[in-house]
Order: structure tokens, then C-alpha cells, then sequence
């Protein structure tokens, strides 16, 4: 008999303990919005690996018109990637202002970080209308088609981090570290130095191996 | 940095710790791996452009390694290691699109040139 009464005493405790098990694992939800981010990098990642091996194949399509050999400027570019490596590191200093707590800071660096990125921009929409202005345009050849379209959409999302971060900071003036706002500014980081990622790809392949002979 | 406690990051759902030595770390490398390629093409260094092209890629390729662990602080056991899943999967993918769309067109250019009809 008391033997009875110690087993429905544990399958009592055993059926509690599950219940409580379930509502702790539900208590997670931030976790995938960091995994669920990273998963839409990636899928952007693929869409980059599009565009480069379309500028490769069409690498040398010239079709009679200007190459890259002749209109690349490696100075301009090297000012871009010093601009954009510069601003991953001024991110980085957010992230640590963010960690300590300290709003101003974050936002200090966060709107530096933005500055650099409109330079980038500034300097690649020079580098466009100035290819274009010679007669190197999107419609020139295979070749610029395949230029315009990868570096176009690098730039193109260094665009909208602008104003991703553009927008953080006016979240971060009304309502401060909050763990929502740290969520974003941590997903925005990813963002990014994902698109330095991209730009290593873009100045090796693009422009470094574009103006060998 | 010193009034940063640790209980600043428990409650902060689940984002990563991150620290100035890894920016740094990451940072100095990055420039070491960005300013040698653009030494190597703009002062001419290598007598052939093969030579550059390997040498300029693998300088690439250790570059975006270092990115992704500096910056992304990329590990095998971030989100339950799915994030790393997801990049070795991804890079599957980026492999076979880029080295089978150079690998397509090239064989069809080499072998469907016109001059090769006569």
C-alpha cells in the first residue's frame, strides 16, 4: 500500500515538473530574431554570389567599349575602403558604449558610423556619374551591366543601413537603451560589417583584379 | 569601461558580449589585409598578373575569416550553433554558384568560339 502511494506522489511531481519545463523554454523569444537575422544575411549572401558570378562570366565583355583597366581609379577606391573599414570600427565602439549602458556614447558613434557610410556613398555616386560622364554607362556593355549591378546593390544596401541607423537614433532620443533598441543595434551591426564583407569581395575581385593587365 | 558590471549583460536578451581587444584585434588585421593587396597591385609588385590574382584572393578570402569573427563575432556555439550551420551551408551555395557559372561559360566560350566552326 505505501508503495502505491510513493509512486502517485511521483507521477504527481513528474507531471508538474514538464508543464513548468514548457513555459520556461517559451521565455526565449529575442533568441530568434538574432538567428532569424543572420538567416536573411545569408539569403542576401546569395544574392551577391549571383552577382559576382555574373560580373565574372561577363568579366570581359567589353564589346569594343571602355574597360575597367582604363577608367578604374584605385585611389578613389582605396579612400572608399578605408572610409567603410574605418566605419566598422566606429561601430564597434557603439557596441561597447551600448554594453556599458550609455546612450549618448552609442549614439555618438552610431551617427559617426552613418557619417562614414554617407561619405562611402558620397564617393561611389561620384565614381558612377563620372564613369557614366565618359561613356562607361549600365548600358555600355555586358561588362558595365555586371559592374553597375553588383557595386549598384552594395551600395544600394549601404543606402538603407543609413537610414536603418538613421531611424535608430531617433528611437534611441525617445526611448533609450531600451532591450528592443539594443536588439536593433545589435542587428544593424551584423548588417554592417556584412556589407564590409561584401566591399572586400567587391574592391578584390571588382576593382583590384579589374585593373591588371 | 569600469563602471560596466556583469549584470549589465545577462538580462539583454541573449546579445553576444563584445570587447574593445576584439574590435581592435579585428580592425588591425583588417587593415594589414586591405592596404598589402592594394600595395601589391598599385606599386606593381609581381612580374605576372596570375601570380597577383592568387596572391590578392587568398589576402580576400583571410580577410573575410577575420571579419567574420572580429566583427560577427561568428562561432560554433552562437544561437545554439545554427548561425554556423546556416554560413556552411550558405557558403555550399555560394561555392557551386560562382565556381559552375565560371566553370559553364568558360567551356562554352573556349568550345563555341566561332573561329572553332571552320
Amino acid at each position: 500500500m505505501s508503495d502505491n502511494t510513493m509512486t502517485a506522489a511521483v507521477n504527481d511531481s513528474d507531471q508538474k515538473a514538464p508543464l513548468e519545463f514548457l513555459v520556461k523554454g517559451e521565455h526565449h523569444p529575442q533568441n530568434g530574431t538574432l538567428l532569424g537575422f543572420w538567416l536573411y544575411l545569408m539569403s542576401d549572401c546569395l544574392i551577391f554570389a549571383c552577382l559576382f558570378a555574373t560580373y565574372g562570366v561577363l568579366g570581359r565583355s567589353y564589346a569594343g567599349g571602355p574597360t575597367g583597366m582604363e577608367l578604374f581609379d584605385l585611389n578613389l577606391i582605396a579612400i572608399n575602403t578605408s572610409l567603410l573599414l574605418v566605419s566598422s570600427i566606429t561601430y564597434g565602439f557603439a557596441m561597447l558604449q551600448m554594453q556599458a549602458n550609455r546612450v549618448k556614447g552609442t549614439m555618438f558613434w552610431l551617427a559617426v558610423t552613418g557619417l562614414l557610410g554617407a561619405g562611402f556613398l558620397g564617393l561611389e555616386l561620384y565614381e558612377f556619374h563620372h564613369l557614366i560622364h565618359v561613356g562607361a554607362g549600365p548600358q555600355t556593355s555586358g561588362f558595365w551591366t555586371a559592374f553597375f549591378a553588383l557595386v549598384g546593390t552594395h551600395g544600394l544596401h549601404v543606402f538603407f543601413g543609413i537610414v536603418w541607423l538613421v531611424t535608430l537614433l531617433f528611437q534611441l532620443k525617445k526611448h533609450g537603451l531600451i532591450p528592443e533598441n539594443k536588439r536593433r543595434v545589435f542587428c544593424l551591426s551584423m548588417f554592417w560589417h556584412f556589407l564590409d564583407v561584401v566591399w572586400v569581395g567587391v574592391f578584390t575581385y571588382v576593382y583590384l583584379m579589374g585593373v591588371l593587365p | 569601461m569600469s563602471e560596466h558590471t556583469h549584470e549589465h549583460d545577462h538580462h539583454d536578451d541573449d546579445i553576444p558580449h563584445v570587447s574593445l581587444k576584439e574590435y581592435a584585434t579585428g580592425f588591425v588585421l583588417a587593415v594589414i589585409l586591405t592596404v598589402i593587396p592594394f600595395w601589391l597591385v598599385m606599386g606593381n609588385v609581381f612580374e605576372s598578373s596570375a601570380t597577383t590574382v592568387m596572391v590578392i584572393l587568398a589576402f580576400a578570402l583571410v580577410q573575410i575569416v577575420v571579419h567574420m569573427v572580429y566583427f560577427l563575432h561568428m562561432n560554433f556555439h552562437s544561437e545554439g550553433g545554427w548561425n554556423m550551420l546556416a554560413l556552411i551551408f550558405t557558403l555550399i551555395l555560394v561555392f557551386i554558384t560562382l565556381a559552375g557559372s565560371l566553370w559553364v561559360m568558360y567551356n562554352l566560350n573556349v568550345n563555341m568560339m566561332p573561329g572553332m566552326m571552320e
